[in-house]
């Protein structure tokens, strides 16, 4: 099922599959590596592949200023989290991280993706922690 | 490496902010402070190397300087501006080239964070317009990692920056010349967690140069000099966790540091434990943590004990960043590298002052590390 936000302009395009589940695209290159946007150049003989939806906790911080250009996030600034989630046996990427406190994050929790608003009228993509039903 | 080349001249201009004067100035005031500790002109300079990252190209100096034809190499190598720079004239007084060669590194930046292009690095455009192309985030994101696999304390990472104010009150060529303590530190405004305010350097202003000669010209003019022992400069290897990275390797690959670091002992036949000295890359408290470890000073997880006993400061068992690095100095990121070399030299010749650390010490150890993975290493002895 799409989320609201995924009714909003993606941030870039072929970043993300809707799904469901939604999952990142990444690429595969010749020697195996999983890498993560698909790339824009020396893509000849790299493979698009769907990336796990979930993955777990490898690093993460705060954004507690607001950073300068090229950054184009909602005004005023509200700070915001990041990090690393591993995709087991893909790769590791780089992510907002939603849904939670700092005080809550753990190395290697589960985690998963969601679609999220960035601002007004573009979604981008982020991790949360795993939402059993 | 036996080529027995040595740095007879030493010069600084002090860091921080100078207003009214370039970049490039403060790196003329520091060749002209360098000439006159040798004891030698400009004229005598065989070969000069240098360079800055946001002040412009080093051979207009000669505007400055002189016109004596001098080959001069500019060097645009971002951290490792100041490293390229020795190596150039290390490389010159060792083939034979010259007698006497220059290595200059100079800045002066815009306040407040770096903040980069995307294209410029070959990214897309989302990953700057989302907010997660910061320096500062790659730097919390790898200590805050590093605290849960070892162990580490948020409260050593204050320690790190509280020694950092405490040696950078005793350094003249210091920014910072006042003490902080631990409580404000600890409480100061959070930038990126676990690191606040004071754990970070600020982008700055500053010049550094050294002089440099062979064996004969040393002894000729008998100078006040200290041996280059090694130079190592290494790009990073495949998959390692570096700044502006959407994705890293699983698992992840290896560390330009620790590459840079065994090629610099292993030429100067030289171990960890024989370092009376080290100069290490603070750009954050988290930063000189890690780089204990990964320079081979320390096993991960240790620095703990090291910060709790006092081992880093001066008069510990290995002083660590003893001109207050770049926590206390700031990082004009082009001369960076080059003082780090400088505080060694000072340090090997007993005339740090105040910042002096006792017992004559006799090898002195320097590692800058930066962006996009990129680390050098110079080994100094006596």
């Amino acid at each position: 099922m799409r989320n609201k936000a995924q009714a909003m302009a993606p941030i870039a395009k072929g970043l993300w599959s809707d799904g469901p589940p939604a999952s990142l695209i990444g690429g595969r290159k010749e020697n195996g590596e999983i890498v993560f946007p698909f790339p824009e150049e020396f893509s000849e003989n790299v493979d698009a592949i769907v990336l796990s939806p979930s993955g777990t906790l490898w690093s993460w911080t705060s954004q507690e200023f607001e950073p300068k250009a090229p950054f184009a996030g909602l005004k005023p600034f509200v700070p915001f989290l990041l990090g690393y989630i591993e995709l087991a046996g893909e790769v590791i990427v780089e992510s907002r991280i939603v849904d939670t406190t700092i005080d809550k994050l753990r190395l290697g929790m589960p985690m998963e993706l969601v679609i999220v608003p960035f601002d007004d009228h573009r979604c981008t993509y982020a991790f949360r922690p795993e939402q059993r039903a | 490496m036996n080529a027995n080349v040595h740095i007879i001249g030493a010069g600084i201009h002090r860091f921080g902010r100078t207003e009214g004067r370039s970049g490039r100035a403060q790196g003329v005031h520091a060749v002209r402070e360098a000439l006159s500790d040798a004891g030698l002109e400009w004229a005598d300079v065989g070969f000069a190397s240098g360079g800055s990252v946001a002040s412009g190209a080093a051979d207009i100096m000669i505007n400055d300087l002189g016109f004596t034809s001098v080959p001069f190499i500019n060097v645009h190598n971002g951290c490792a501006t100041g490293g390229s720079a020795l190596t150039s004239a290390y490389n010159a007084i060792a083939s034979g080239m010259c007698d006497v060669a220059v290595a200059v590194g100079f800045d002066k930046h815009e306040r407040g964070a770096f903040n980069a292009s995307p294209k410029a690095y070959g990214l897309p455009a989302w990953y700057g317009e989302t907010g997660m192309m910061l320096t500062t985030q790659f730097f919390a994101l790898k200590i805050q990692r590093y605290m849960q696999l070892y162990g580490i304390s948020r409260e050593a990472l204050g320690k790190v920056a509280e020694k950092a104010f405490r040696n950078g009150a005793l350094c003249d060529h210091a920014w910072r010349r006042s003490p902080v303590d631990l409580d404000t530190i600890m409480n100061a405004p959070m930038v990126n967690d676990p690191l606040t305010k004071y754990m970070f350097c600020s982008p700055a202003e500053g010049g550094v140069a050294l002089v440099l000669a062979n064996e004969k010209k040393m002894r000729e003019l008998g100078s006040d000099g200290v041996k280059i022992a090694s130079i190592a400069f290494r790009t990073r290897p495949e998959g390692s966790f570096e700044v502006f990275a959407p994705s890293i390797r699983t698992p992840p690959g290896g560390k330009p540091t620790e590459i840079a670091s065994r090629a610099a002992f292993e030429l100067a036949a030289i171990a960890p434990g024989d370092v009376d000295v080290a100069q290490l890359q603070d750009t954050e408290s988290g930063a000189e943590i890690m780089h204990m470890a990964e320079n081979g000073f320390c096993a991960d997880g240790d620095q703990e004990e090291w910060l709790a006993n006092g081992w880093s400061e001066i008069g510990g068992r290995l002083p660590i960043n003893t001109d207050g690095g770049c926590l206390a100095c700031g990082e004009p990121v082009g001369a960076s590298g080059l003082r780090q070399v400088y505080e060694n030299v000072q340090q090997l010749r007993g005339r740090a002052g105040d910042r002096q650390v006792p017992g004559d010490p006799k090898v002195g150890y320097s590692h800058v590390y930066g962006a996009p993975g990129l680390s050098a290493v110079a080994i100094v002895t006596r």
